[in-house]
């Protein structure tokens, strides 16, 4: 190209070398934009395959959560006392009273599974804060989580995964995933070492993740809370003792019918250097606990009918003054729960194992 | 060659869009980023779709200078198709990704305390559909991005007929007399 106006027609040659070079700058912009899509990558964990394999642990139960399938709303609120405002700035810690919808829950993809004792116990909570933000928080009754990172939780689920000629996991596989992961073994003995409550109203809930919050001034602190029980603790009987399909459930609505239930909210103020990207170890038994509120459930709703329901209870929908922290578990419960949600919201419902009519029996 | 400001935007967002899809199929494989893209991806799309507006105005009031002659009829209904297909998604991604966050009752947050209103009703159906209809419109919205920058690279390659001239805000060689 010598000069404007006089330009020399383009040979064949020429032609096709610049529909090649065409060629290769929307071949690399695909394959960049397939890159980034997962497309070259599909041995990588990512959260659909997770949600797989929670399917293929118990099997695809339409409109259910993929795991905590089984459970029940509850609505109450938080009163909080204002002593949370000293490290956060979050509005949930003013005092005053936010309205609050729940959901307790059994772990496992089953949404039929018989009430057991030793089932893991889930509370997810959103506090609806006056200004319009939410703070969610998806709480189970373990002290410590048996696993550190997300690749490690999918590693025993598919290690756990049963096995088709037996229909039980391999314990084989189990052992062998122990062995791999000590600090498993290590949260376990955790678990243990603590006493199952007898039902969900004197059970103590924890959040499992480290969090940080953040004080008007900007100073960051590193947190974990739990909702201990204003119920006295009763030790869960034997666990092998026959019990009906829901009686957890069906006592907690009982429970409910003649009083409200109570929690009050602990928040654990860590110390700069306590661990918070490892939810498989607890932090030390003298770090400072602040009281910051009561949180009280007064009505319990069947699926059919609860908000809560058709609501993700996402760890990390947070309010301004709450933020994550560096744990590996809590991006990966975000993007994993909000798959699972995509999937049942497109599905039909089926009726949960306690309908309403349980509802009003019980009470 | 278009008006300086209609360049402007033009550039600005192909950046942020290109950078909205992007962000867009990575975030949903991927476990450890998926909050860090989530929260950008947000705010990016709710400023594509205010300066998609703005876009749109500054379209009526500054209109686009004349298709170059080397365009044919039927090339030129083409390139009128894909632009409203254009200006259709950068209007409607936006405001399908706020309405299926309305339905499925996840705060829209922008930034820090800032948050959007819900714009529909809490409803498991709605959520699910438009869920859908943002991926499928997202991956059309790719397909009309990479079919327009074939089509400028090929008129401006092998017609040479100066097409990525009316719209670059930079010197192009020596140029082709207009």
């Amino acid at each position: 190209m010598k000069n404007a106006g006089e330009r020399q027609p383009l040979g064949i040659g020429g032609a096709v070398l610049r529909l090649a070079v065409i060629g290769v700058v929307l071949v690399v912009v695909a394959g960049g934009f397939a890159y980034l899509g997962g497309w070259l990558t599909p041995r990588d964990l990512t959260p659909a395959r997770f949600v797989d394999a929670f399917e293929r642990a118990n099997g695809v139960h339409a409109g259910f959560r993929r795991n905590h399938a089984k459970g029940l709303g509850v609505s109450g609120f938080f009163e909080s006392n204002g002593n949370g405002t000293r490290f956060s700035k979050a509005v949930v810690f003013q005092p005053g009273r936010v309205p609050v919808l729940g959901r307790f829950s059994l772990s496992g993809g089953m949404p039929r599974v018989a009430d057991s004792a030793d089932a893991v116990r889930g509370l997810g909570l959103q506090f609806s804060l006056p200004d319009g933000e939410a703070w969610r928080t998806a709480m189970v009754n373990l002290p410590v989580f048996p696993f550190r990172t997300p690749e490690a939780f999918y590693e025993q689920l598919v290690a756990s995964r049963p096995d088709p000629t037996t229909g039980k996991p391999d314990p084989a596989a189990l052992k062998a995933f122990l062995e791999r992961h000590p600090e498993t073994a290590q949260a376990l003995a955790v678990v243990k070492s603590q006493p199952v409550a007898s039902g969900f109203e004197n059970t103590t809930f924890h959040g499992l993740n480290a969090f940080r919050v953040i004080s008007s001034s900007g100073e960051s602190t590193p947190v974990r809370w739990l909702l201990t029980p204003m119920q006295p603790f009763e030790a869960a009987s034997d666990a092998s003792a026959a019990r009906d399909t829901n009686y957890l459930f069906d006592a907690l609505i009982a429970h409910l019918g003649r009083q409200p239930l109570r929690w009050q909210l602990v928040v654990v103020i860590g110390q700069p250097r306590d661990p918070t990207h490892d939810a498989t170890i607890v932090w030390p038994a003298d770090r400072e606990r602040v009281v910051v509120g009561t949180l009280t459930l007064d009505r319990a709703e069947a699926e059919e009918t609860s908000t809560a329901t058709d609501l993700n209870f996402d760890p990390l929908v947070l309010p301004a003054g709450i933020a994550p922290s560096d744990d590996p578990l809590l991006s990966a419960r975000s993007a994993v729960y909000a798959r699972s949600f995509t999937r049942r919201e497109g599905e039909t419902k089926q009726p949960s194992a306690i309908g309403a009519a349980d509802v009003r029996k019980e009470k | 060659m278009f008006p300086a400001f209609s360049r402007l935007l033009h550039w600005t967002m192909a950046a942020m869009i290109l950078t909205m899809l992007c962000i867009g199929v990575a975030m949903v494989v991927s476990l450890g980023d998926y909050h860090v893209l989530l929260a950008i991806h947000r705010p990016l799309g709710i400023a594509v779709l205010i300066l998609a507006v703005v876009r749109l105005v500054n379209r009526l009031v500054n209109p686009p200078p004349p298709f170059p002659a080397t365009m044919s009829q039927r090339e030129r209904r083409v390139a009128t198709a894909s632009e409203l297909a254009m200006y259709g998604l950068m209007l409607a991604l936006p405001l399908i990704g706020w309405g299926m966050l309305s339905a499925a009752r996840y705060p829209i947050v922008l930034f820090g305390s800032v948050h959007l209103p819900f714009i529909l009703p809490h409803s498991a159906v709605l959520y699910a559909g438009l869920r859908k209809v943002h991926t499928i419109l997202a991956y059309g919205f790719f397909a009309t991005f990479m079919a327009h920058v074939g089509a400028i690279l090929f008129h401006t390659l092998v017609v040479r007929d100066g097409m990525l001239k009316r719209m670059a805000s930079w010197k192009i060689g020596r140029s082709v007399s207009s």
